[in-house]
Protein backbone atom coordinates (compact mmCIF):
# COMPACT_ATOMS: atom_id res chain seq x y z
CA UNK A 1 0.00 0.00 0.00
CA UNK A 2 1.46 3.30 -1.03
CA UNK A 3 1.22 6.48 0.96
CA UNK A 4 -1.24 7.68 -1.69
CA UNK A 5 -3.68 4.89 -0.93
CA UNK A 6 -7.29 5.22 0.23
CA UNK A 7 -6.32 5.97 3.83
CA UNK A 8 -3.93 8.82 3.09
CA UNK A 9 -4.38 11.59 5.64
CA UNK A 10 -6.74 9.56 7.82
CA UNK A 11 -6.92 10.08 11.57
CA UNK A 12 -6.84 6.83 13.49
CA UNK A 13 -8.86 7.51 16.64
CA UNK A 14 -7.99 4.36 18.57
CA UNK A 15 -4.63 2.64 18.84
CA UNK A 16 -3.07 0.88 21.80
CA UNK A 17 0.59 1.05 22.70
CA UNK A 18 1.55 -2.12 24.54
CA UNK A 19 0.47 -1.89 28.18
CA UNK A 20 3.54 -1.00 30.27
CA UNK A 21 4.57 -2.93 33.37
CA UNK A 22 4.32 -1.37 36.84
CA UNK A 23 8.14 -1.30 36.92
CA UNK A 24 8.23 0.77 33.73
CA UNK A 25 5.71 3.22 35.14
CA UNK A 26 7.56 3.39 38.47
CA UNK A 27 10.34 5.25 36.63
CA UNK A 28 7.86 8.10 36.15
CA UNK A 29 6.82 8.25 39.82
CA UNK A 30 8.15 10.27 42.72
CA UNK A 31 10.30 8.60 45.39
CA UNK A 32 7.43 7.52 47.60
CA UNK A 33 5.40 5.82 44.90
CA UNK A 34 8.46 4.31 43.20
CA UNK A 35 9.37 2.73 46.55
CA UNK A 36 5.79 1.63 47.05
CA UNK A 37 5.78 -0.33 43.79
CA UNK A 38 9.02 -2.04 44.84
CA UNK A 39 8.28 -2.57 48.53
CA UNK A 40 4.79 -3.92 47.94
CA UNK A 41 6.05 -5.99 45.03
CA UNK A 42 3.50 -4.75 42.51
CA UNK A 43 4.99 -6.81 39.71
CA UNK A 44 1.97 -7.25 37.49
CA UNK A 45 -1.24 -5.30 37.11
CA UNK A 46 -2.83 -6.77 34.03
CA UNK A 47 -6.41 -6.21 32.96
CA UNK A 48 -8.44 -9.26 32.06
CA UNK A 49 -10.12 -7.17 29.36
CA UNK A 50 -7.47 -8.27 26.86
CA UNK A 51 -5.89 -11.58 27.94
CA UNK A 52 -2.44 -11.85 26.31
CA UNK A 53 -3.22 -14.95 24.24
CA UNK A 54 -6.79 -14.08 23.24
CA UNK A 55 -7.07 -13.78 19.44
CA UNK A 56 -8.67 -10.34 19.80
CA UNK A 57 -5.73 -8.93 21.73
CA UNK A 58 -3.36 -8.78 18.77
CA UNK A 59 -3.67 -9.42 15.06
CA UNK A 60 -1.36 -12.34 14.15
CA UNK A 61 0.93 -10.36 11.84
CA UNK A 62 1.21 -7.53 14.36
CA UNK A 63 1.76 -10.02 17.18
CA UNK A 64 4.56 -11.66 15.20
CA UNK A 65 6.18 -8.30 14.45
CA UNK A 66 5.83 -7.09 18.05
CA UNK A 67 4.26 -4.09 16.37
CA UNK A 68 2.76 -2.50 19.49
CA UNK A 69 5.99 -2.67 21.48
CA UNK A 70 7.59 0.61 20.40
CA UNK A 71 6.75 3.69 18.33
CA UNK A 72 9.01 2.81 15.39
CA UNK A 73 7.38 -0.59 14.93
CA UNK A 74 3.89 0.82 15.37
CA UNK A 75 4.38 3.57 12.84
CA UNK A 76 5.89 1.14 10.36
CA UNK A 77 2.87 -1.18 10.71
CA UNK A 78 0.21 1.52 10.43
CA UNK A 79 0.98 5.23 10.01
CA UNK A 80 3.81 4.90 7.47
CA UNK A 81 2.15 2.05 5.65
CA UNK A 82 -1.21 3.75 5.12
CA UNK A 83 -0.27 7.40 5.31
CA UNK A 84 -2.33 8.28 8.38
CA UNK A 85 -1.99 11.89 9.50
CA UNK A 86 -2.47 11.09 13.19
CA UNK A 87 -3.08 8.19 15.52
CA UNK A 88 -4.60 8.59 18.97
CA UNK A 89 -2.98 6.45 21.67
CA UNK A 90 -5.36 5.04 24.27
CA UNK A 91 -3.44 3.48 27.17
CA UNK A 92 -5.11 0.44 28.67
CA UNK A 93 -2.99 0.04 31.80
CA UNK A 94 -5.59 -0.78 34.46
CA UNK A 95 -5.45 2.39 36.55
CA UNK A 96 -9.19 1.97 37.11
CA UNK A 97 -8.76 -1.31 39.08
CA UNK A 98 -7.11 0.18 42.15
CA UNK A 99 -9.23 0.61 45.26
CA UNK A 100 -6.80 3.17 46.69
CA UNK A 101 -7.43 6.49 44.95
CA UNK A 102 -3.99 7.79 45.88
CA UNK A 103 -2.30 4.82 44.24
CA UNK A 104 -4.62 5.20 41.24
CA UNK A 105 -3.69 8.87 40.90
CA UNK A 106 0.04 8.03 41.11
CA UNK A 107 -0.29 5.42 38.37
CA UNK A 108 -2.43 7.70 36.21
CA UNK A 109 0.18 10.48 36.41
CA UNK A 110 2.96 8.02 35.62
CA UNK A 111 1.02 6.46 32.76
CA UNK A 112 0.28 9.79 31.11
CA UNK A 113 3.86 10.97 31.54
CA UNK A 114 5.15 7.65 30.19
CA UNK A 115 2.91 8.04 27.11
CA UNK A 116 4.22 11.55 26.50
CA UNK A 117 7.88 10.58 26.91
CA UNK A 118 8.02 7.19 25.27
CA UNK A 119 5.44 7.57 22.51
CA UNK A 120 4.32 11.13 21.78
CA UNK A 121 7.88 12.48 21.92
CA UNK A 122 8.98 9.85 19.40
CA UNK A 123 6.66 10.68 16.52
CA UNK A 124 4.93 14.01 15.84
CA UNK A 125 1.88 12.27 14.37
CA UNK A 126 0.96 10.54 17.61
CA UNK A 127 -1.66 11.98 19.93
CA UNK A 128 -2.72 10.87 23.40
CA UNK A 129 -5.59 10.41 25.83
CA UNK A 130 -5.27 11.46 29.45
CA UNK A 131 -6.17 8.41 31.52
CA UNK A 132 -8.12 9.54 34.59
CA UNK A 133 -8.01 8.05 38.10
CA UNK A 134 -11.79 7.92 38.12
CA UNK A 135 -11.82 6.60 41.71
CA UNK A 136 -11.56 10.29 42.67
CA UNK A 137 -13.29 13.07 40.76
CA UNK A 138 -11.03 15.66 42.39
CA UNK A 139 -7.85 13.84 41.35
CA UNK A 140 -9.25 13.30 37.87
CA UNK A 141 -9.74 17.05 37.53
CA UNK A 142 -6.18 17.58 38.82
CA UNK A 143 -4.86 15.26 36.13
CA UNK A 144 -6.81 17.08 33.41
CA UNK A 145 -5.41 20.41 34.60
CA UNK A 146 -1.89 18.99 34.80
CA UNK A 147 -1.98 17.77 31.20
CA UNK A 148 -4.01 20.58 29.63
CA UNK A 149 -1.03 22.60 28.43
CA UNK A 150 0.26 19.70 26.33
CA UNK A 151 -1.83 19.98 23.17
CA UNK A 152 -0.80 16.50 22.06
CA UNK A 153 -3.32 15.18 24.59
CA UNK A 154 -6.68 15.60 22.90
CA UNK A 155 -8.99 13.40 24.99
CA UNK A 156 -9.66 12.24 28.53
CA UNK A 157 -10.23 8.52 28.85
CA UNK A 158 -12.81 6.60 30.87
CA UNK A 159 -14.05 3.01 30.75
CA UNK A 160 -17.47 1.73 29.71
CA UNK A 161 -18.07 0.10 33.11
CA UNK A 162 -17.06 1.77 36.36
CA UNK A 163 -18.27 2.72 39.80
CA UNK A 164 -21.39 4.73 38.90
CA UNK A 165 -23.22 5.70 35.70
CA UNK A 166 -21.10 8.43 34.14
CA UNK A 167 -23.93 10.96 33.80
CA UNK A 168 -24.26 11.36 37.59
CA UNK A 169 -23.61 14.88 38.79
CA UNK A 170 -20.71 13.73 40.97
CA UNK A 171 -18.72 13.41 37.72
CA UNK A 172 -19.62 16.83 36.33
CA UNK A 173 -16.42 18.57 37.48
CA UNK A 174 -14.59 16.24 35.06
CA UNK A 175 -16.83 17.34 32.18
CA UNK A 176 -16.48 20.99 33.19
CA UNK A 177 -12.68 20.69 33.11
CA UNK A 178 -12.76 18.77 29.81
CA UNK A 179 -15.02 21.33 28.18
CA UNK A 180 -12.96 24.23 29.55
CA UNK A 181 -9.78 22.88 27.92
CA UNK A 182 -11.38 21.56 24.74
CA UNK A 183 -10.82 17.91 25.62
CA UNK A 184 -13.10 15.30 24.12
CA UNK A 185 -14.33 12.64 26.54
CA UNK A 186 -13.50 9.12 25.37
CA UNK A 187 -15.22 6.07 26.83
CA UNK A 188 -13.36 2.90 25.96
CA UNK A 189 -14.54 -0.71 26.24
CA UNK A 190 -13.42 -2.08 29.58
CA UNK A 191 -14.38 -2.34 33.20
CA UNK A 192 -12.98 -1.49 36.59
CA UNK A 193 -14.24 -4.97 37.53
CA UNK A 194 -15.56 -3.43 40.74
CA UNK A 195 -19.06 -4.45 39.73
CA UNK A 196 -20.29 -7.49 37.83
CA UNK A 197 -20.15 -7.12 34.06
CA UNK A 198 -23.85 -7.80 33.69
CA UNK A 199 -26.71 -6.61 35.88
CA UNK A 200 -27.47 -10.27 36.59
CA UNK A 201 -24.02 -10.96 37.95
CA UNK A 202 -20.71 -12.29 36.73
CA UNK A 203 -20.53 -14.22 33.46
CA UNK A 204 -18.24 -17.24 33.11
CA UNK A 205 -16.39 -16.65 29.88
CA UNK A 206 -14.25 -14.08 28.13
CA UNK A 207 -16.67 -14.23 25.21
CA UNK A 208 -19.45 -13.00 27.48
CA UNK A 209 -17.20 -10.31 28.93
CA UNK A 210 -16.38 -8.81 25.57
CA UNK A 211 -19.96 -9.05 24.27
CA UNK A 212 -21.27 -7.41 27.45
CA UNK A 213 -19.26 -4.27 26.74
CA UNK A 214 -22.05 -3.12 24.39
CA UNK A 215 -24.45 -3.19 27.37
CA UNK A 216 -22.05 -1.04 29.34
CA UNK A 217 -21.96 1.51 26.55
CA UNK A 218 -25.76 1.57 26.32
CA UNK A 219 -26.05 2.32 30.03
CA UNK A 220 -23.47 5.12 29.85
CA UNK A 221 -25.13 6.65 26.79
CA UNK A 222 -28.51 6.70 28.55
CA UNK A 223 -27.01 8.13 31.73
CA UNK A 224 -25.08 10.93 30.00
CA UNK A 225 -28.14 12.01 28.02
CA UNK A 226 -30.82 11.64 30.73
CA UNK A 227 -28.84 13.28 33.53
CA UNK A 228 -28.46 16.36 31.33
CA UNK A 229 -24.68 16.36 30.86
CA UNK A 230 -25.08 17.81 27.36
CA UNK A 231 -27.51 20.46 28.58
CA UNK A 232 -25.00 21.51 31.22
CA UNK A 233 -21.94 21.21 28.94
CA UNK A 234 -23.23 21.95 25.43
CA UNK A 235 -19.80 21.95 23.80
CA UNK A 236 -18.90 18.49 25.06
CA UNK A 237 -18.35 15.61 22.63
CA UNK A 238 -18.23 12.02 23.88
CA UNK A 239 -16.59 9.29 21.80
CA UNK A 240 -17.58 5.68 22.39
CA UNK A 241 -14.44 3.72 21.57
CA UNK A 242 -14.44 0.07 20.52
CA UNK A 243 -18.16 -0.15 21.23
CA UNK A 244 -19.25 -2.18 18.16
CA UNK A 245 -21.43 0.71 16.85
CA UNK A 246 -24.47 -1.14 15.51
CA UNK A 247 -26.25 -1.54 18.86
CA UNK A 248 -26.80 2.22 18.78
CA UNK A 249 -29.92 2.68 16.56
CA UNK A 250 -32.18 0.22 18.44
CA UNK A 251 -30.92 1.52 21.77
CA UNK A 252 -31.72 5.13 20.80
CA UNK A 253 -35.07 4.07 19.41
CA UNK A 254 -36.00 2.54 22.76
CA UNK A 255 -34.72 5.51 24.74
CA UNK A 256 -36.55 8.05 22.58
CA UNK A 257 -39.75 6.02 22.49
CA UNK A 258 -40.09 5.81 26.27
CA UNK A 259 -38.92 9.40 26.74
CA UNK A 260 -42.19 10.52 25.13
CA UNK A 261 -44.20 9.03 27.99
CA UNK A 262 -41.95 9.94 30.93
CA UNK A 263 -40.49 13.24 29.74
CA UNK A 264 -41.65 14.85 32.99
CA UNK A 265 -38.77 13.14 34.81
CA UNK A 266 -36.16 14.88 32.67
CA UNK A 267 -37.72 18.15 31.47
CA UNK A 268 -34.24 19.61 30.77
CA UNK A 269 -34.13 17.43 27.65
CA UNK A 270 -35.43 19.97 25.16
CA UNK A 271 -35.10 17.48 22.30
CA UNK A 272 -35.28 13.73 21.91
CA UNK A 273 -32.50 11.48 23.24
CA UNK A 274 -31.63 10.46 19.70
CA UNK A 275 -31.13 14.10 18.75
CA UNK A 276 -28.82 14.57 21.74
CA UNK A 277 -26.89 11.52 20.58
CA UNK A 278 -26.53 12.88 17.05
CA UNK A 279 -25.30 16.21 18.44
CA UNK A 280 -22.87 14.92 21.07
CA UNK A 281 -22.01 11.23 20.65
CA UNK A 282 -19.36 9.88 18.29
CA UNK A 283 -18.27 6.28 17.77
CA UNK A 284 -15.04 4.74 16.51
CA UNK A 285 -15.61 2.42 13.60
CA UNK A 286 -13.69 -0.68 14.74
CA UNK A 287 -15.15 -3.07 15.58
CA UNK A 288 -18.28 -2.63 13.43
CA UNK A 289 -20.74 -5.39 14.33
CA UNK A 290 -22.62 -6.11 11.09
CA UNK A 291 -22.75 -8.56 8.21
CA UNK A 292 -20.22 -7.64 5.49
CA UNK A 293 -22.96 -6.71 3.02
CA UNK A 294 -23.08 -3.21 1.56
CA UNK A 295 -26.90 -3.32 1.58
CA UNK A 296 -27.04 -4.12 5.30
CA UNK A 297 -24.46 -1.48 6.11
CA UNK A 298 -26.40 1.07 4.06
CA UNK A 299 -29.46 0.36 6.18
CA UNK A 300 -27.49 0.85 9.38
CA UNK A 301 -26.14 4.16 8.10
CA UNK A 302 -29.73 5.23 7.32
CA UNK A 303 -30.77 4.31 10.85
CA UNK A 304 -28.02 6.46 12.34
CA UNK A 305 -29.55 9.43 10.46
CA UNK A 306 -26.21 11.21 10.58
CA UNK A 307 -23.02 11.09 8.56
CA UNK A 308 -21.07 12.84 11.31
CA UNK A 309 -21.08 10.26 14.09
CA UNK A 310 -18.50 7.72 12.92
CA UNK A 311 -14.77 8.17 13.41
CA UNK A 312 -12.08 6.14 11.72
CA UNK A 313 -10.08 3.78 13.94
CA UNK A 314 -8.03 0.64 13.49
CA UNK A 315 -8.12 -0.44 17.16
CA UNK A 316 -4.50 -1.51 16.53
CA UNK A 317 -3.21 -4.04 17.55
CA UNK A 318 -6.57 -5.64 18.39
CA UNK A 319 -7.70 -8.05 15.69
CA UNK A 320 -10.88 -6.50 14.29
CA UNK A 321 -10.40 -6.86 10.51
CA UNK A 322 -8.45 -8.86 7.94
CA UNK A 323 -5.96 -7.48 5.43
CA UNK A 324 -6.57 -3.78 4.88
CA UNK A 325 -10.37 -3.85 5.15
CA UNK A 326 -10.52 -1.19 7.84
CA UNK A 327 -13.92 0.22 6.85
CA UNK A 328 -17.31 -1.48 6.39
CA UNK A 329 -18.15 -2.31 2.78
CA UNK A 330 -20.15 -0.02 0.54
CA UNK A 331 -19.58 3.42 2.08
CA UNK A 332 -19.73 6.27 -0.45
CA UNK A 333 -16.52 8.20 -1.20
CA UNK A 334 -17.99 11.31 0.43
CA UNK A 335 -18.91 9.46 3.63
CA UNK A 336 -15.54 7.69 3.65
CA UNK A 337 -13.76 11.03 3.54
CA UNK A 338 -15.87 12.30 6.46
CA UNK A 339 -15.18 9.20 8.55
CA UNK A 340 -11.45 9.22 7.82
CA UNK A 341 -10.72 12.92 8.26
CA UNK A 342 -13.53 15.47 8.75
CA UNK A 343 -15.43 13.75 11.56
CA UNK A 344 -12.31 13.13 13.69
CA UNK A 345 -11.26 16.75 13.25
CA UNK A 346 -14.71 17.93 14.34
CA UNK A 347 -14.80 15.52 17.29
CA UNK A 348 -11.38 16.52 18.63
CA UNK A 349 -11.04 20.32 18.83
CA UNK A 350 -7.51 19.98 20.26
CA UNK A 351 -6.35 18.06 17.19
CA UNK A 352 -6.41 21.07 14.93
CA UNK A 353 -5.88 20.84 11.22
CA UNK A 354 -2.97 18.53 10.40
CA UNK B 1 -68.16 25.03 7.37
CA UNK B 2 -70.83 23.04 9.20
CA UNK B 3 -71.47 24.18 12.76
CA UNK B 4 -72.76 21.78 15.36
CA UNK B 5 -74.47 22.42 18.66
CA UNK B 6 -72.97 19.81 20.95
CA UNK B 7 -73.77 20.69 24.56
CA UNK B 8 -75.28 23.20 26.90
CA UNK B 9 -72.55 25.57 28.10
CA UNK B 10 -73.42 24.75 31.71
CA UNK B 11 -72.46 21.09 31.12
CA UNK B 12 -68.75 21.99 30.72
CA UNK B 13 -67.82 24.28 33.62
CA UNK B 14 -64.22 25.48 34.11
CA UNK B 15 -61.84 22.58 34.84
CA UNK B 16 -64.09 19.99 33.22
CA UNK B 17 -64.21 18.20 29.90
CA UNK B 18 -66.81 16.49 27.75
CA UNK B 19 -66.55 13.94 24.98
CA UNK B 20 -68.98 14.54 22.11
CA UNK B 21 -69.67 12.88 18.77
CA UNK B 22 -69.96 15.18 15.79
CA UNK B 23 -70.41 13.99 12.22
CA UNK B 24 -68.94 10.60 13.13
CA UNK B 25 -65.94 12.06 14.96
CA UNK B 26 -65.02 11.84 18.64
CA UNK B 27 -64.18 15.30 19.89
CA UNK B 28 -63.18 16.25 23.42
CA UNK B 29 -63.98 19.73 24.73
CA UNK B 30 -61.94 21.16 27.60
CA UNK B 31 -62.87 24.20 29.65
CA UNK B 32 -59.73 25.88 31.01
CA UNK B 33 -60.71 28.78 33.28
CA UNK B 34 -63.65 29.66 31.09
CA UNK B 35 -61.89 29.17 27.74
CA UNK B 36 -63.10 26.27 25.57
CA UNK B 37 -60.87 24.08 23.42
CA UNK B 38 -62.07 21.29 21.12
CA UNK B 39 -59.65 18.56 20.03
CA UNK B 40 -59.80 15.23 18.32
CA UNK B 41 -60.21 12.69 21.12
CA UNK B 42 -58.04 10.07 19.45
CA UNK B 43 -54.35 10.02 20.32
CA UNK B 44 -52.38 9.98 17.03
CA UNK B 45 -49.98 7.45 18.56
CA UNK B 46 -52.20 4.40 19.15
CA UNK B 47 -55.70 5.82 19.46
CA UNK B 48 -56.17 6.23 23.22
CA UNK B 49 -59.11 8.38 24.27
CA UNK B 50 -57.73 11.70 25.51
CA UNK B 51 -60.99 12.51 27.29
CA UNK B 52 -59.95 9.87 29.83
CA UNK B 53 -56.44 11.30 30.30
CA UNK B 54 -55.02 13.33 33.19
CA UNK B 55 -54.58 17.07 32.90
CA UNK B 56 -51.34 18.44 34.26
CA UNK B 57 -49.12 21.51 33.96
CA UNK B 58 -46.26 22.25 31.58
CA UNK B 59 -42.97 21.11 33.12
CA UNK B 60 -39.83 22.71 31.75
CA UNK B 61 -36.23 23.21 32.91
CA UNK B 62 -33.37 25.42 31.89
CA UNK B 63 -30.84 23.31 33.83
CA UNK B 64 -30.63 19.66 34.89
CA UNK B 65 -32.29 19.16 38.27
CA UNK B 66 -34.64 22.12 37.96
CA UNK B 67 -38.39 21.72 37.51
CA UNK B 68 -40.44 24.71 36.42
CA UNK B 69 -44.18 24.09 36.63
CA UNK B 70 -46.48 26.42 34.70
CA UNK B 71 -49.84 26.50 32.91
CA UNK B 72 -51.60 24.13 35.36
CA UNK B 73 -54.35 22.08 33.74
CA UNK B 74 -53.35 22.91 30.16
CA UNK B 75 -51.51 19.72 29.23
CA UNK B 76 -53.47 16.52 28.60
CA UNK B 77 -51.70 13.18 29.02
CA UNK B 78 -52.96 10.21 27.01
CA UNK B 79 -54.19 7.46 29.38
CA UNK B 80 -52.40 4.77 27.36
CA UNK B 81 -48.74 5.86 26.97
CA UNK B 82 -48.78 9.26 28.72
CA UNK B 83 -47.80 11.29 25.69
CA UNK B 84 -48.42 14.97 26.43
CA UNK B 85 -50.51 17.32 24.28
CA UNK B 86 -51.00 21.05 24.64
CA UNK B 87 -54.73 21.62 25.03
CA UNK B 88 -54.43 25.11 23.53
CA UNK B 89 -52.83 23.96 20.27
CA UNK B 90 -53.31 20.19 20.04
CA UNK B 91 -49.59 19.78 19.47
CA UNK B 92 -47.69 16.97 21.18
CA UNK B 93 -44.88 18.01 23.47
CA UNK B 94 -42.25 15.63 22.10
CA UNK B 95 -42.92 15.90 18.38
CA UNK B 96 -45.03 19.04 17.91
CA UNK B 97 -44.61 19.33 14.15
CA UNK B 98 -45.57 15.82 13.14
CA UNK B 99 -47.63 14.49 16.04
CA UNK B 100 -50.66 16.66 16.79
CA UNK B 101 -54.38 16.54 17.43
CA UNK B 102 -56.86 18.10 15.03
CA UNK B 103 -58.33 21.13 16.72
CA UNK B 104 -61.73 22.68 16.04
CA UNK B 105 -63.14 26.15 16.39
CA UNK B 106 -65.46 26.16 19.38
CA UNK B 107 -67.66 28.91 20.79
CA UNK B 108 -70.55 29.56 23.15
CA UNK B 109 -73.66 30.93 21.48
CA UNK B 110 -76.95 32.10 22.96
CA UNK B 111 -79.90 29.86 22.22
CA UNK B 112 -81.80 32.76 20.71
CA UNK B 113 -79.22 33.07 17.97
CA UNK B 114 -79.06 29.32 17.34
CA UNK B 115 -82.77 29.04 16.77
CA UNK B 116 -82.33 31.23 13.71
CA UNK B 117 -79.92 28.69 12.11
CA UNK B 118 -78.05 27.49 10.12
CA UNK B 119 -76.87 25.23 12.95
CA UNK B 120 -77.14 21.48 13.35
CA UNK B 121 -78.41 20.42 16.75
CA UNK B 122 -78.13 16.68 16.35
CA UNK B 123 -78.91 15.39 19.77
CA UNK B 124 -81.12 17.78 21.62
CA UNK B 125 -83.49 20.65 21.36
CA UNK B 126 -82.26 24.22 21.71
CA UNK B 127 -84.11 26.69 23.88
CA UNK B 128 -83.79 30.45 23.59
CA UNK B 129 -83.04 30.87 27.28
CA UNK B 130 -79.82 28.84 27.43
CA UNK B 131 -76.28 29.16 26.04
CA UNK B 132 -74.77 26.38 23.95
CA UNK B 133 -71.37 25.06 22.89
CA UNK B 134 -70.93 25.11 19.11
CA UNK B 135 -68.20 23.32 17.17
CA UNK B 136 -67.20 24.05 13.61
CA UNK B 137 -66.03 21.04 11.57
CA UNK B 138 -63.72 21.51 8.65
Amino acid sequence: MSANGPYQGAIDCDIHPRVPTPQTLARYMDDHWRDTVEVRGIEAWDSISYPPNAPLTSRPDWRKADADAEPAKLTEATLDRFGFAHALCNSLFAVQFFRDENLAAAFARALNDWLAAEWLDKDPRLRGSVVLPIQSVERSVDEIERRAADRRFVQVLLLAMGEQPLGKSMYWPIYAAAERHGFTVGIHAGSSYHHALTSSGWPSYYLEDYAAQALGFQAQLASLICEGVFVKYPKLKVVLIESGVTWLPPSLWRLSKFWRGVRLEVPWLDRSPEQFARDHIRLTIQPFDAPPSPAQIGRIMDQLQSDEMLLFATDFPHWQFADDAMLPAGLSPALTRKILIDNPLAAYPRLGRP
Amino acid sequence: MPRHVVAKAAEIPPGSRKLVQVAGRDIVIFNISGELFALSDKCPHKGGSLSRGKLSGAVTASQPGQYHYSRPGEIIRCPWHAWEFDVRTGRSWCDPQRMRLMNYAVSVEPGAKLVEGPFTAETFAVSVEDAYVVIETK
